[in-house]
């Protein structure tokens, strides 16, 4: 059986997932509005928590609180289940596929063998929808490709119930009701200022801007104090978040700053334009942070100079974000 | 980032199966929709990341081949876990997948345990316990 499912392509898999899935229920919404409206935006740098030893750098809130936000400020009701057994699981998702309901649904990338073998690793929380089964293999639309794919039952199953931080345990999710006019103003303006406030006005030197001037400080001391090949290896970490899947090396800037293109279109509000342009400026900043950090991790000489230019240019832009989100907090406060 | 600005890198490790969606403006700085297929930096980062975990496998080759370690422990790199989450996924703890990663330990496992293992790594008991396969691959 197949359902009759428009796949259209994201960059992030979180919003792609939300927005196919509502198009489907018959909410058009394109990704940067979901994004936005998710408050998917922040920055964080956690040295105390270490992936493979590297200290975390993310440019985006935690997986599956996109989707939470969205669908409060929105009104749409979602049902999640997670299970224990690999079994229910997969009845579970046949059930809702003879309905004729898509389900979104956690999985491992590792065990997804359409993805490049590149992307591989074992990240456990990437979002892709289940559309249909045929001939026993399952419809996949992962919206990071451009076509739908498909998966076998084996494969599905292993990427449902991959273990190591976090666990999907099968983890699906579905809405079961969609209003038929949301309001979108008022969703809009939520979402702003929840990430520019978050952005800007939490008193912690981790994150929003203030973790960028913080990682930027301790960038410049990187390769004295841990040497010259891990020191490498962190700012190669860094880039990879930056670039995450299809952000464009901006850390999600670009993404963001369409959502303030679209908002400004949908709400007739030129300053939002503005806003959105001088966010462009500053994705196009990071972006050239990661060319040039790309060119020291392929020289593999990782001179104190080059860190210390990588640091200033990253300050500047932590000052500029600083600048464009408060800017943004004072408009979204007034509303 | 303008439209005419998104990379298209040629050397890239996307083996033609991925041209990602990226976001960039028109000349007015209204956003478009515009594939690219590479970009050299995060070329780069990637190669940088897989560098170090093919490094780490063909440490664990030469240790499993010179008698030192279990190929359990080679089959772990190469499928980029840990050990606790291989622990995890034979259903053990891990001081015991330790234990078996140990030649002496590997050789007295169960067919049962043998079997978990090779199911965690999509082979079979036959290449798991074989270790002549290791030294072709290299």
């Amino acid at each position: 059986m197949s359902i009759a499912f428009t796949h259209k392509q994201s960059a992030h898999c979180e919003n792609g997932v939300v927005s196919n899935l509502l198009r489907f229920h018959g909410m058009e919404v394109d990704e940067p509005l979901v994004f936005g409206i998710g408050s998917g935006l922040l920055f964080s740098y956690l040295p105390f928590i270490r992936l493979n030893g590297i200290p975390v750098v993310s440019y985006r809130i935690w997986p599956g609180q996109i989707f939470k936000r969205f669908s409060n400020r929105t009104g749409i009701k979602i049902e999640r289940q997670k299970f224990s057994s690999t079994k229910t699981a997969m009845d579970a998702l046949d059930r809702q596929l003879d309905k004729g309901q898509p389900v979104g649904m956690l999985t491992s990338v590792f065990y997804l063998d359409y993805l490049p073998a590149a992307y591989r690793f074992h990240f456990n929380a990437h979002n892709i929808i289940v559309f249909g089964k045929e001939n026993g293999r399952y419809q996949v639309s992962d919206p990071i490709m451009e076509y739908t794919t498909e998966l076998s039952y084996e494969d599905l199953v292993r990427a449902r119930f991959a273990k190591g931080m976090p666990e999907p345990s099968g983890r699906m999710y579905y809405p079961v009701q969609v209003p038929a006019h949301a309001d979108f103003e008022k969703a809009i303006w939520t979402g702003i200022k929840q990430t520019s406030h978050d952005m800007t006005q939490i008193p912690m030197p981790l994150i929003g801007t203030k973790g960028m001037k913080y990682l930027s400080k301790r960038l410049r001391k990187w390769p004295e104090r841990i040497g010259n090949r891990k020191a490498i290896l962190w700012l190669g970490n860094m880039i990879r978040m930056q670039e995450e899947i299809g952000t464009g090396g901006a850390g999600f800037r670009f993404i963001y700053a369409a959502f303030l293109d679209q908002a400004s279109a949908r709400l007739k509000n030129d300053a939002l334009f503005e806003l959105s342009k001088k966010l462009t400026q500053s994705g196009d900043q990071l972006r050239e942070i990661a060319y040039y950090a790309g060119r020291v991790c392929k020289s593999r000489t990782s001179d104190i100079k080059s860190f210390g230019e990588l640091g200033d240019m990253l300050e500047r832009t932590a000052a500029f974000e600083h600048e464009v989100f408060s800017e943004l907090y004072q408009l979204s406060k007034s509303r | 980032m303008k439209e005419n600005q998104v990379p298209q890198d040629e050397e890239n490790l996307n083996e033609g199966k991925l041209a990602k969606l990226y976001y960039a403006t028109d000349d007015k700085g209204h956003y478009l929709k515009v594939n690219s297929i590479g970009w050299e930096p995060e070329t780069v980062a990637m190669q940088q990341a897989w560098e170090v975990v093919n490094a780490e496998v063909e440490e664990a080759r030469e240790k499993v081949l010179s008698g030192k370690a279990s190929p359990i422990l080679f089959y772990l790199k190469k499928n980029i876990m840990n050990v606790p989450i291989l622990a995890s996924y034979v259903g053990t703890i891990s001081p015991m997948v330790r234990l078996h990663m140990i030649p002496f330990f590997f050789h007295r496992l169960s067919d049962k345990m043998k079997a978990k293992y090779a199911a965690t790594f999509r082979i079979s008991v036959e290449e798991l316990t074989d270790i002549t396969d290791l030294k072709k691959q290299s």
